[in-house]
């Protein structure tokens, strides 16, 4: 599948997805079970990127100061727990990477 | 001044606040994109057929790592699967409207469009001219969004190469992982879809990734029944 490929049968999906209950309505309604465990396909998704990135940044498990995505992540995860605000989240984190590789010549 | 013409904007302005919020993701995307390989031309059509920002984000990450095309599918739909939520919730509201319109709302159901309707909808309940409002706040979003990442495709192309931009992807992520995590079936969903995705990660067709968000998903809905 080349990538407009996914991109059409993706954003059909998810015009399908959006269209569904409004289409549906008043013959079927979303299940309790279901409508509870939507909540954590955020959380889920996002820390399943989020964790082989900082990890294992040369697809193999690396935790020691030399994992500069590493130090970078968790300069980022406390900003983000500490300011609870996503652009600064997102430029400390990169500030902290290029920092680091910056001091080790990398950049 | 007409009252459609009203409701619309009133869409628009109390979209407004989530815009400025949206508009740097769109850079972000914009510039992420083309660094993970997509042509400029492929990196905007997505912002308008795909039209979900987290979903991009993942596609394009999916791509850069030359992940098939049946698993980034299936992972955007993973993804998007919450808005089948907003459909069911905004439904009512918009029962009695004409197909044609229906598709079109359908089309501007994202995260941000729904949370101004629907808190709108919450306020008024139904009203002749309330879908101009959803209107209003869906192009408000579309708009923003197509020019934002439109203009980090522009300005991608003249960032060195030997920059991290692909890092943005999971620093994106940990801003928006983060306000979710609110009690503790949340928290446990997030350690377990990471450990797994780490554990799994050497799985063909990235598939790890799609098996971790099955288990932190299922964990999360299992704990949440036990309390």
């Amino acid at each position: 599948m080349n990538i407009w490929m996914v991109m059409v049968v993706g954003g059909l999906l998810t015009f399908g997805m959006r269209m569904s209950f409004i289409y549906l309505f008043g013959r079927l309604q979303i299940p309790e079970t279901v409508k509870r465990g939507l909540r954590f396909v955020p959380p889920a998704v996002l820390s399943a990127i989020v964790a082989p990135a900082l990890l294992m940044p040369d697809n193999s498990i690396d935790i020691s100061l030399g994992n500069f995505r590493l130090m970078a992540g968790v300069v980022a995860i406390l900003v983000a727990w500490r300011t609870r605000n996503p652009l600064l989240t997102i430029l400390s984190g990169m500030a902290a990477l290029l920092l680091i590789m910056w001091g080790s010549g990398i950049v | 001044m007409d009252q459609t013409v009203k409701s619309f904007l009133a869409g628009v302005r109390a979209e407004f606040p989530l815009l400025v919020g949206v508009f740097p993701f769109g850079l972000i995307y914009g510039v992420l994109a083309l660094d993970a390989g997509l042509s400029p031309a492929a990196a905007l059509a997505m912002s308008s057929i795909l039209f979900a920002g987290s979903a991009q984000f993942v596609a394009a990450q999916l791509v850069s790592q030359s992940a098939p095309g049946l698993v980034i599918v299936l992972t955007i739909a993973i993804v998007n699967l919450r808005h089948m939520l907003y459909s069911a919730s905004i439904a009512p509201f918009i029962a009695r409207l004409p197909a044609r319109w229906k598709m079109l709302l359908a089309y501007l159901l994202t995260d941000e469009a729904y949370a101004a309707t629907i808190l709108h909808y919450e306020k008024t309940g139904f009203t002749p001219t309330g879908h101009w409002f959803f209107f209003g706040a869906g192009l408000g979003l579309w708009t923003t969004w197509q020019l934002s990442s439109a203009l980090g495709i522009f300005f991608g192309a003249m960032l060195p190469a030997s920059w991290p931009i692909d890092f943005a992807v999971p620093l994106t992520f940990i801003a928006m992982v983060m306000p979710v995590l609110k009690d503790k079936p949340a928290v446990a969903a997030a350690i377990s879809a990471a450990v797994v995705a780490v554990m799994a990660f050497a799985l063909p067709f990235k598939l790890g990734l799609i098996l971790a968000a099955l288990v932190g998903i299922l964990t999360g809905t299992v704990l949440e029944y036990r309390r």
